[in-house]
């Protein structure tokens, strides 16, 4: 009788194993492709999230920002982040609902954090990536302090750029399609 | 219709269609058609090849032996086609170095292909030269088994080919305040293109890969300079429609646009079609990235900006009569191309008489879906000055509005998502000019 329990019982382990199986047919082993392995990984996993995950460890001053700006942004964005061939960054700010409405950081980018993934993956325009990071935090503190967003002499870190809340942070209405996404999966 | 008339007729059709013709008038060219070769400059928006005239079948050349069969076929000096690059909006013929996008010649293609070379380019830091043998596609984060693909694994996995537009999110910018009448089509909706399209299906990556049931979002990252990247929402049509492409039009993608692979977004915005793709990550949130929000979100009159509208809605355009071309009284065939990031086109129709009447135009097969569909029309033009424009109807009932009810919807400050009606007008000497409506 145990033996008869223990048999029913693995049929029916079985039986939901193969259910299972043609539910969901598992993959062929396509062979292809080796695994990511954490420095691969570590090479490439540049993005920064709203919640700053993502964030490296690294500091910077408005001064030293001053600098890397003018050595590096200056050729296009101008002079204190105005007047250049390239986006203007400063300024703007209560111009969204008029009829010429000025963007810039100040006026609409909504996170400092992800401000700062912008700069470390595509500026400058010439060699992108070729900031250090404590010149990312750097150049980022003076594009915040020339919108009125840190006080001179300020240090921007990993830790106080999590603070900031820029001035157009609920600037935005998400389509309702893809506020809650779902699939059947 | 009498011999007479149907003579007049087909010039009239040709004048449009045929002829590149840099002639001052109708009555000049009625009286000097005979053996002129002429110049090489063809009216803007008219078709692709210089007008040479044979009168009688005695002044078409001799044949003869041809060129030497190459390894390509060359199109034909006499095809006078191209893109436009432009910067934007009202920035045109632009120094290269400055063009930000480069439009699709849509009054000289027929059919629904693009041809890859003249398919719309929109590119954030140029075109990346890649070299295929050092292209990598990272595929992580919310996985079981982060991996690393060549361009040849990919292409050794079963595929899928598809016929789907792509089109910028900024398509028909140049009508949003106002309507510069000396825009072709060219200029007002060249920012999409259709061609086939040839990868991986996403959802076999994500079983590949064993993607985390919790992750609903992926953020897609091109090789470019800039490293463009975008939130991708899981949905199941996503899932169903997205490929990782590595062909378009049976060829390897062109460097334009995006070789070695690019992620195709069918019926989504251009710029979700991450070009030179190298990374997929797995999330459960959208990133926010730079292209979700500082770009590509549209602005409203008061100030707020509509964020993550990803599709592409109903759209349509007549290409031919369109901007800066000529048309006579008499037969003038109508023709565009509609598309729609909800599905299939399933009407078109077309007004001759600046909106009061409509009447359904001809779809031409095949009709796919989130493809450009073919539309034409009869039309006898009476000589009088009108307005002629098209409205495309989707599958999901989805209509193109107008632009009155358009604008008062959105304002004219959301730069991106322009769908309404394209009006064109036509004056008394039939001259074809862009109109707000």
């Amino acid at each position: 009788m145990a033996r008869f329990t223990t048999l029913c019982r693995n049929t029916a382990a079985l039986a939901a194993l193969f259910a299972c199986t043609l539910a969901v047919a598992a993959p062929p082993n396509y062979g292809v492709g080796h695994p990511a392995t954490p420095e691969d990984i570590k090479l490439w996993n540049i993005d920064v999230r709203p919640d700053g995950a993502g964030l490296p460890e690294g500091k910077g001053t408005v001064d030293r920002g001053k600098t890397v700006y003018n050595t590096n942004c200056l050729g296009c964005h101008g002079l204190n982040g105005q007047g250049g061939i390239k986006d203007r960054l400063v300024g703007g700010q209560g111009s969204l609902a008029t009829d010429k409405p000025v963007k810039t950081i100040g006026s609409f980018w909504p996170y400092a954090t992800t401000l700062f993934d912008y700069i470390h993956r595509a500026m400058p325009y010439t060699s992108p990536g070729s900031l250090s990071i404590d010149d990312t935090y750097a150049v980022e503190a003076y594009l915040l302090n020339l919108n009125g967003i840190l006080p001179d002499g300020a240090t921007l870190d990993k830790a106080s750029l999590l603070r900031i809340k820029m001035p157009n942070r609920d600037g935005f209405v998400p389509e309702p399609e893809f506020v809650h996404v779902t699939n059947s999966r | 219709m009498d011999p007479k008339d149907r003579d007049n007729t087909r010039d009239a059709d040709d004048k449009g269609r045929v002829f590149g013709s840099n002639e001052s008038s109708s009555k000049q060219r009625l009286f000097t058609r005979r053996k002129v070769l002429i110049g090489l400059a063809a009216l803007p928006g008219a078709a692709p090849w210089v007008r040479s005239m044979a009168d009688s079948l005695a002044d078409v050349p001799p044949r003869g032996p041809g060129d030497l069969l190459g390894k390509y076929s060359e199109r034909s000096k006499y095809v006078q086609i191209s893109r436009i690059p432009e910067a934007g909006p009202g920035m045109r013929n632009v120094d290269p170095v400055n063009a930000i996008n480069s439009k699709a010649p849509l009054d000289k293609l027929v059919g629904i292909i693009t041809p890859s070379d003249l398919h719309y380019e929109r590119s954030h830091a140029g075109v990346p030269e890649i070299d295929p043998a050092k292209h990598r596609l990272l595929i992580h984060g919310m996985v079981k088994k982060p991996l690393v693909l060549t361009v040849y694994d990919l292409m050794a996995l079963p595929s899928v080919s598809l016929i789907h537009f792509v089109e910028c999110t900024g398509n028909g910018w140049e009508n949003w305040k106002k309507a510069d009448e000396n825009l072709t089509v060219q200029n007002t909706h060249g920012l999409v293109s259709c061609t086939e399209w040839t990868g991986v299906p996403l959802r076999l990556l994500v079983d590949m890969v064993g993607v985390d049931r919790q992750s609903l979002w992926m953020l897609a990252e091109g090789g470019d300079g800039a490293g463009v990247d975008r939130s991708i929402p899981l949905t199941d049509e996503i899932l169903n429609d997205a490929l990782v492409a590595y062909g378009q039009n049976g060829e390897p993608i062109r460097p334009a646009h995006g070789f070695p692979i690019r992620l195709i977004m069918p019926g989504f915005e251009g710029n979700l079609n991450i070009k030179w793709l190298r990374r997929l990550k797995f999330g459960d949130r959208p990133w926010m990235t730079r292209w979700e929000t500082d770009r590509y979100t549209q602005l409203r009159p008061d100030g707020l900006a509509t964020q993550f509208q990803l599709r592409m809605d109903t759209n349509s355009v007549i290409t031919s009569p369109s901007g800066m071309m000529e048309v006579r009284p008499g037969y003038k065939r109508i023709t565009g191309l509609a598309w729609s990031g909800h599905g299939k086109i399933a009407k078109v129709e077309v007004s001759t008489d600046e909106g009061r009447t409509w009447k359904v135009a001809q779809l031409n097969q095949p009709v796919l879906y989130k493809a450009q569909t073919r539309f034409q029309m009869d039309w006898m033009w009476d000589g009088k000055p009108t307005k002629i424009v098209s409205r495309s109807t989707d599958e999901k009932g989805n209509i193109q509005p107008d632009r009155k009810s358009f604008i008062a919807r959105v304002g004219t400050n959301a730069l991106f998502h322009y769908n309404a009606q394209q009006t064109w007008s036509i004056d008394s000497n039939g001259k074809v000019h862009n109109a707000l409506s």
